[in-house]
Parts: C-alpha cells; structure tokens; sequence
C-alpha cells in the first residue's frame, strides 16, 4: 500500500521582549538561577498578573505578517495542571479565543510552492526548568525561564513529508526573525517544534490517529523525528496494528521517538477564563500603527526580486531566507543598479560560503555592501575577470589596503589587458608563431582555436580580456 | 479611648493628648490581656507595630500627618504583609513571613496608620463562622458561645472587643458583612474593583474584595478614604478618580427610595431578626426615605450559583500551594507527586480540600458548561435583576443574615447549613455591588443585628451617607459588648 | 446527578490532595448535599444568556515592556522549604 504521511506542527516561539509576560523581570538568558524569578514567577500568594504590551504587540505583527485575523477581544485562560516548573499550577495561556486567528504561510520544496494554513497563534506563559543533576536524588528547579512570553503559531496539517515541515519551520523560522519578533535562538530554546504526525492510505481523507512529538529544537532533529515516527507508523499499520494517539519524545542519539504519555493518562487541564485577567481588546487604530512599522514581508520581496530584477525564484528565496541577507543585497544593488544578477551570485556564492565557512552572522560580514559593489563593478567594467576578482576578494576578506578595491587590483597586478591594439598585436604575434594551427583550424579543426586562445592567455598570464580575445582571433581567422 | 471613634482619635493625636506610640501600645497591652480569651489575633508583632508608631509620631512632628497617621488598624492575616507571618488562617502558610507588602497594606503604611496585627479568620477565607481556622475559634464578645461569624472573625471581634479602633476585612460572599453583623459593628464591601487585591490572597478571585471594619458608617468613610485607590499591579482594579467618600455624610434622607426586595423578606429570615429590621425601616421612615418592594428574582439562586463559580476559581488559585517554594511540605514522602498530595492533604484543613474538590469537579471534562457556564449565565441575570430593581429604588435593604450568631460548633459538622449564612449577602459578590452592614439592635440571647444595606455600583459614599445617618439617630453602633 | 466514591478519588487525585477511603465516603456525603443545593440552577432557561466573567466590563489593561524587578533571591529563597545553589529542590522530576 501507498501510505501518506499528515504533519501539522505547533511551534513555541518565544517573544523578544524584555520583560515576561505577566511581570516586570528580565527574560535574559543565562542568568544565575531564581536571580530573574519575581514574586509574580514565583507565584507566591498575592500576586497578580498584569500583561505586558510588548507581547502583544508581536502577537499582532505576526498575524499581519500571515494574513491572519486579529481577534478582539481575545481571552487568556488558565491550563491547570501540577509540576515544579509551573509556580502557579496553572499556565496562563490561551483557549477559546486566541489573539491570531487563521492565516497563510507559502513555503517552497524542490522550487515547489506550497501554501500551509495556520490554523491560530495565542499568547502564553512559558515555564520553568528542571534541572536534572542530581542534588541527593533531588531535582533542582529554576524559574527564570517561567513567564516568558511565547507565541505558540499552530498549523493545520497540511504537510505531507518531513521535507515539508522543515520548509515550513524554516520559512516561520525566517518570517519571526525578519519581523523582529523571535531571536530564533533554537539552541537556547527560542524557537521549538512540536509535531503531529499520522499517517493513512494514499487517496483517503480520513485522518489517522496522530502522534505528537515533543520539543523539537533543531531542524535536523525536526526531519529526521519525522520520517522515524512516519515509519514506525507505517510498520505498525502493515503488521495489521493500530496506533495509539499519545505524545512521544524524540531521542536524538538513538535517533528514535518513544512514548511519554499517553492519551489516557493524558491531563484533563479544567480551562477557564482566568479571572485575574480581563478581555484583551485591540482597537483597529493599534493595528494600523502596527502595519506601518512592519518591513516588506519575504514573500513581497522575493516576488519583487523575481518581477522587477529577473531573479529565479530560486535565488530570490535564498537572497530571502533571512532579512540580513536581502537587505545585503539590496545595498549592494543600490550601488551597482542593473546588475541584480552578478550581485546575487556574489551574495550566494563568496560572501555566504566564507560566512558559514568563518561561522559568521551577516551582520558582522567584513565586506561591507559598498565594498562588494566596487568589486563587482570592476568586473562588470572588465578591469578585472572573474577569477581575478575572487583574488580581490579574499584580499578583501583579508582586510589587507583597506579593502581598497582598486589598490588590490594594482598592488596584485590583476588588470586586465583590454586594450584592442594590444590585444591585436598579441593575436598577430600567436597567429605568426603557430602557422600549422592556424591551417588546421582554416581545414576545420576547430579545436585548434581554443588552442590559440590558450596560448594568447598563456602569454598575458590570464590577464588579457578573454571575450575580446575571442573575438578579435575570430575576426583574423575568419577574416 | 477604647471606644472612640478614629475622627476623635485622629483629634487626640493632633492636639498631642496622646502620642501614636502611647496609642499603639495602649493597645497592645489590651490585646495581651484579652486575646487569649477572644482569639482575634493570630499575630501580634510588639516591635515592628511600635516602630510604626514611631515613625507615624515623627510624620506628624514634620507637619505631615493625614486622618489615619498614628491609628492602629488590625490587618486580617489576608493581606501579604512584609516582614509579618501571614498565613491565611492555615497550616499551609503557618510558616510563611511574607516578603512583600498588599496594595492596602502599603496604603495603611504610606497614610501612617500603624499595624497593631494580624486578625484571626477561616482558612483562606472560606467559611462563616471562622471555625476553619487552623489557629482555633475566635469568639464572639457579645456572647463567648456564639461565633463571631466569619471568614473576617477575628477583624470583626477586634472591633467589637475594642482591641483596635478599626480593622481590614475582605468579603468574597459575605465575609465583611456576615461577621460584622454578627458582632454589632459596620462593614463595607465596596465595589468589585476599587480595592487592589494586589497581595491579598486569592480566594475568588472575580469575586474578592477588601474592605475596612470599623464602629460607625463615619470611620468607615475615613478608612475608605485610604484604602481604595487604582493599583497597576492588579489588572482588575479601576482606574478613577479619587473621592471623598465622606463627603456626603451629612446630607438629609428626605426622598430617598429604599427598594426592598420581597424574596429577602420571605421564609428563612428569623422572627427576632425581622422584628430588628423592621424597626430599622421605620427609623428611614422617620428620617424622610420612602419605601418600595422590588423584586430580585434571581436571587434564590446567588448560593448555588455562588458555590459553583468560587470554589472553581480557588481550586485554581489554591494549585501554587505545593510545598515548593514556601509553605508548609509534609515531613515524609515518597515521589515527587506523593510530596504533593501529602503537603496539600496536610497543608489544607477540610473545608478548604471540600471547595477544592468541588471546584475541580465543576471544571473538569464534561461538566464545564452544565455547572460553570450556566453559573455565569446565572450570575448575569442575578446583576440584571439589580439593575431592574435599581430603576424603581435609590438603595436596597434588608437582613444581612437570616439569624443571629450561632453557636460555636452548632453548623460546623454541616457545610450546607453553614453555606446558607450567606444567603443575602453573596450576590453582591457575583454582581460585584457595593454592600454593606451596620448594627440595627439585637435579637435572641440578645446576639445583635445587621441591615444590609446594598448600593449600585460606585454609590459608597451615599450608601455611607444613608448608614451614617441612622447611626445619628439612633445609638446601637455605640453600644460595645466590654 | 449522583457522585460515587470513585469520583471523589478522581476529583482529589486532579487536584493533588491525598485522600483515604473514609475521607472519600465523608467528602461523598458532603458534596452530594452541595451538589444537590447545586443542580438547582438548572430549574432556570439561560439559554439566551451571555455568561459573565468579570463584574465590570472593563478590558485589560497593558504595561510598558519594561524591567522592574530587581534579583531578590536571597530573600525568596528565605522562606523555601528547601534549596540549594540557588535551586528550588524537588523530589526526582521524571520526564
């Protein structure tokens, strides 16, 4: 049988504000222990939650950025349940009506585009940690972490390989990065999966029943938890089984999902409005303001790189698959207009291969915008040939004259020989000295003119222009 | 001085007749002698109240004193009180010393009011007779058999024994008024919002508010003056702006309409407190109101619908106490989840694990809607009913309990009976009015009286002007058990 | 509505409170009465009705994304039943 495999992912993005949710402390990652836990954290008696507008303003920027409804009012509800990370008993989060609602994200695999339904994002609390070292057989718990605030951005199951999912965290990855909203910090936890996945017979619409993996945080561990869960699926149904719905870990160095709970012992949470806490109105006019401080979106920008400078669509969604890169590129472009095309290969090929190679971010690239385009500008004027330029470049890199384009070029001797009288006394000269193949080229050898090219180049020590060297043997031969 | 007013006190205190720390410890000796008997305090602090008065007595020598600097006020062990053991009424919070202050409490300390200590009351504010408590019975003065009502009990008899000019209280059913009624003194709830809950420990928390237990409607005003006020750290606390809720004291009663509403003047209320409350009226009568029936069809049902949405929300608010961070944690244990229930079992007194119970049962699976939901929907057309009944009347009246203070142990084995205590009172709480009470006379065993008077939202100051007075005209505030 | 037994060890055990065999017949008792006094509500039609949360209907109210509180470890960890290099301490938490 041909088997389909269905993922829907939920994924925990953690807000960029300075301050939690509900209180005044820090969000800081790294600190000492219960050195950012307030007595609001700490849920001591007493203490009341008050929500912070930052929070919500990213809720909104995001719902934007999606296409999505805002909904107002919107209301927070309590998730009770016990556990030492969870200081009150009960995570505030949302239920019924969550702050976004709907909403679309395109995602691209194999230069196929696909759109993903997002089913809603809501507002909530993150929790503690429990550390795991052992004090005399004890746990340790630190609250710093607890009331944090998360986006938690849900998504219908409209995936249908892993390669899928990873695009689809790849492109929210990118989209909460780009409009300022996550750090997507996935080592410090900023940005986590979760993923339900089931799988049913090619051709039916019956859904299967679904796994949920827990706290996915790299994209590898995302693909490869997947195809592990998608499989395990698949052999249990072939060997006459059935699968039990229930949430599963995945464990990285067995490289294999096992079970963590299941539905029955799942919690019944008791959700109810949280009374401490009122309504959550967004009035039209925040959201306007919101939308005028919003960058143009990835999508917009790689339709416009595709429409307005002839890009594939696959350069355009690499030169977007981060707000640093095509804001890179689109500085380079400002100084060297016209010619989208050389500056993006630069951006895709030198620049981002040296900055993975050096484990760089884009914003620290020594090789400033304007620098990339004086270069490429000298190759576009044909001072100097591509591979000459790639010498520059690393000078560049280097930081060696300054980064001084031109000086390189001097200093290295790169020049091009691109004078039409020089050239022609150099074709005259190899014409001269190789009478034989030049008959056999006249005879219909035509190998024999990339011959004479070679010897040309040979003698400038590759620096002479190679089109004018072409044409111009052309012109003599076939003269 | 045990029986002045804190206007008269307030007066004392600036002509220099006597200084804060007198004052103060004045009071605590009285406290010293008498609380073994009544068991009002479950905290006293010597020390830290004399620092206050200390300090109260250096304001008022820098020309910087207000109405309340120099006055000792008895905080219920509600209030998160910095520096003070604040435990609730409960085991669970026996140890706990609070390290921050409550939105009122900080307000007592900014007007100079000195703390003289800590009031006894039900475990968590859940009861009506302050018999849950785990620091024992309080009594009440008028009659050491009787309780003092509850869940504010020992604030109320603090009061009533003259062991502090005023108190704090706060009333999620009927907390304030119940208890105040039952001890002879005035109590008021104001509206759902006006006092920060910032700090004091959640009970219900929709339904949960402070509010000050003193001896007549006029001190009432002065505390109300200082305890209310908008609080950024409570999301539900209104912004407005600052009244003087005294001033309409003296304005005459002449055209007032007083609703009363028939179903609270029908069976259950007993003859001894009928007859107190009728003589009450006919006094508004002779001071110029008028009266009219209403009708609060709905209000039947405030205890039902009360005991469905309160308990849900303290079985949620209740969940942080596990032994983890404070509080009290069971000696042996096996797991994680075994140390949990043991600290909780044995944290929580009965009373407290019953709402518990019921509350997580009326949230959980299945039965949400059929008890919660219909619970709201309920509690909406109990406030409709208060609005209809509010176009044919100014104020409403009548019993704040169907009897007068019971004895102690006579309910505590049967939680339904004691749950109808609270019969007139909660659905003030589920509409989030003003309520108040103040003594009208006494009835069998010669227990006394309270008229509960309930106004639309934000009318304290008449609701305070219409108590004040008929404590003018009549004298049964003045009348003291001691 | 009837409760059994089974139903007040399932309603304690989600609310994390130890209970023995004798206390759950005890709290049977007890909650039956109340839930009796309960199902009156059901005697009244709402289905037209809106439920109400809030006394007031007033909206929440946003702060400033702005830190305020300041480390106080030392003090909260005063009252903690038991911690260790500034961690709350916890019998085994099993994931």
């Amino acid at each position: 049988m041909q088997w389909e495999i269905v993922i829907g992912l939920e994924v925990h993005a953690q807000l960029s504000t300075q301050s939690k949710i509900f209180s005044g402390s820090s969000t800081a990652y790294g600190a000492a222990p219960n050195t950012q836990a307030s007595v609001i954290d700490l849920a001591l008696p007493g203490v009341l939650p008050v929500l912070n507008k930052g929070a919500v303003e990213r809720a909104i920027k995001l719902g934007l950025s999606v296409g999505a409804k805002i909904n107002s009012p919107s209301i927070f509800a309590r998730k009770n349940y016990f556990y030492p990370d969870l200081p009150k008993g009960y995570q505030i989060s949302q239920y019924e009506l969550p702050v976004v609602q709907g909403g679309n994200i395109q995602i691209q695999v194999d230069g196929i585009e696909k759109n993903v339904r997002l089913t809603r994002a809501h507002l909530e609390e993150d929790a503690g940690k429990s550390l795991h070292e052992d004090f005399h057989g004890m746990s340790g718990i630190d609250l710093n972490r607890a009331g944090t605030p998360l986006l938690e951005i849900v998504s219908e199951p409209d995936m249908r390989s892993s390669a899928e999912a990873v695009a689809y965290a790849k492109t929210l990855h990118a989209l909460v990065r780009w409009i300022g909203i996550c750090d997507g910090n996935m080592q410090e936890g900023s940005f986590r999966c979760d993923a339900n996945v089931s799988v049913r017979p090619r051709g039916t619409e019956t859904l299967g029943t679904r796994c949920e993996i827990k706290n996915l945080n790299s994209f590898r561990f995302l693909e490869k938890a997947i195809d592990y869960e998608a499989r395990r699926q698949i052999e249990i149904l072939e060997d006459g089984g059935s699968i039990r719905q229930e949430t599963r870990l995945y464990d990285a160095n067995k490289d294999e999902t096992r079970t963590m709970r299941t539905k029955e012992d799942a919690n019944d949470y008791r959700y109810f409005p949280d009374p401490d806490l009122l309504p959550l109105e967004i009035p039209q006019s925040w959201i306007d303001q919101i939308k005028q401080t919003l960058p143009e979106l990835p999508q917009a920008r790689r339709d416009r790189y595709v429409s307005a400078f002839a890009l594939s669509a696959y350069d355009a969604s690499v030169l977007t698959s981060s707000r640093e890169m095509a804001d890179y590129f689109d500085a380079t472009l400002k100084q060297l207009p016209a010619q989208a095309k050389l500056c993006a290969n630069w951006i895709m090929g030198e620049i981002s291969g040296q900055l993975n190679k050096e484990g760089i971010e884009m914003t620290a690239c020594p090789i400033t915008p304007a620098q990339l385009a004086a270069l490429l500008a000298r190759i576009h004027d044909g001072t100097i040939s591509g591979k000459a330029a790639k010498t520059v470049f690393e000078s560049m890199w280097n930081g060696e004259l300054d980064k001084n384009v031109d000086a390189i070029i001097e200093a290295k001797g790169l020049k091009q020989i691109s004078d039409d009288s020089a050239i022609e006394k150099l074709v005259d000269q190899v014409l001269a000295a190789n009478a034989q193949q030049v008959a056999d080229y006249r005879n219909g050898k035509e190998k024999a003119f990339n011959s004479l090219v070679g010897q040309i180049m040979k003698a400038t020590q590759g620096k002479a222009n190679p089109a004018q060297v072409n044409a111009m043997l052309k012109k003599k031969l076939d003269g | 001085m045990f029986n002045a007013s804190l206007k008269q006190l307030s007066l004392q205190l600036a002509e220099k007749k006597i200084s804060s720390t007198e004052l103060t410890t004045e009071f605590i000796k009285r406290i010293k002698a008498l609380n073994p008997e009544y068991n009002a305090f479950i905290t006293v602090n010597e020390e830290l109240s004399l620092a206050q008065a200390q300090a109260a007595d250096k304001m008022r020598a820098s020309g910087k004193a207000g109405p309340l600097t120099g006055i000792p006020i008895a905080q219920k062990d509600i209030f998160c009180t910095k520096g003070w053991l604040t435990t609730c009424g409960s085991k669970m919070l026996s140890n706990f010393v609070s390290p921050y202050d409550a939105g009122v409490i900080e307000r007592f300390n900014q007007a100079g009011a000195i703390n003289i200590g800590k009031t006894n009351m039900d475990e968590f504010a859940m009861g009506s007779s302050n018999e849950t408590s785990f620091y024992g019975p309080v009594k009440n003065p008028w009659d050491h058999a009787a309780v003092p009502g509850g869940s504010s009990g020992g604030a109320a008899c603090a009061v009533a024994a003259r062991l502090a000019p005023a108190a704090t209280g706060t009333d999620t059913g009927g907390s304030i008024r119940q208890p105040a009624a039952l001890c002879g003194i005035s109590g008021i709830k104001p509206t759902y919002g006006l006092v920060s809950r910032y700090g004091m420990i959640a009970f219900a928390s929709s339904l949960d508010q402070g509010g000050p237990m003193a001896k007549s409607a006029e001190d009432l005003a002065l505390l109300l003056n200082v305890m209310t006020g908008f609080d950024p750290r409570d999301s539900t606390s209104l912004q407005r702006d600052t009244e003087d809720y005294a001033r309409d004291l003296q304005k005459p009663l002449a055209g007032l309409r007083i609703g009363l509403p028939k179903e609270y003047f029908a069976e259950g209320m007993s003859k001894d407190v009928e007859s107190a409350i009728e003589k009450a009226l006919d006094e508004y009568r002779k001071l110029g109101a008028q009266t009219v029936e209403v009708s609060l069809p709905n209000a039947p049902l405030a205890i039902p619908v009360y005991y469905v949405l309160a308990p849900a929300e303290a079985s949620s608010n209740l969940s942080r106490f596990d032994g983890v961070r404070y509080g009290h944690r069971a000696k042996s244990y096996g797991d994680l989840a075994d140390m949990y229930r043991k600290s909780r079992a044995e944290g929580f007194g009965p009373e407290v694990k019953r709402r518990i119970l019921i509350g997580t049962y009326v949230l959980s699976h299945g039965y949400y809607d059929a008890y919660y939901i219909k619970a709201q929907k309920l509690r909406r057309l109990i406030a409709q009913d208060f609005a209809d009944a509010y176009k044919q009347c100014d104020i409403i009246m009548g019993p704040t309990t169907p009897t007068v203070a019971f004895n102690l142990g006579e309910k505590s084995g049967d939680p339904i009976q004691m749950y109808l205590s609270d019969i007139y009172t909660s659905a003030a709480n589920l509409t989030g009015m003003p309520a108040m009470s103040i003594p009208v006379g006494f009835g069998d065993k010669n227990r006394p009286v309270g008229l509960h008077i309930i106004g639309n939202y934000f009318r304290e100051a008449q609701m305070l002007n219409v108590a004040h007075q008929y404590q003018l005209a009549t004298g049964w505030h003045l009348q003291s058990p001691v | 509505m009837t409760l059994s037994v089974s139903d007040v060890k399932r309603i304690a055990d989600l609310a994390y409170i130890e209970i023995d065999e004798d206390e759950a017949k005890e709290t049977l008792n007890q909650l039956s009465g109340i839930f009796n006094l309960i199902e009156t509500m059901q005697a009244v039609d709402t289905s037209t009705v809106e439920p109400m949360s809030h006394a007031q209907s007033v909206v929440q109210r946003l702060r400033d994304d702005k830190i305020t509180e300041t480390d106080q470890r030392e003090l909260y960890q005063s009252i903690a039943p038991q911690v260790e290099a500034g961690l709350y301490l916890v019998p085994q938490v099993i994931e």
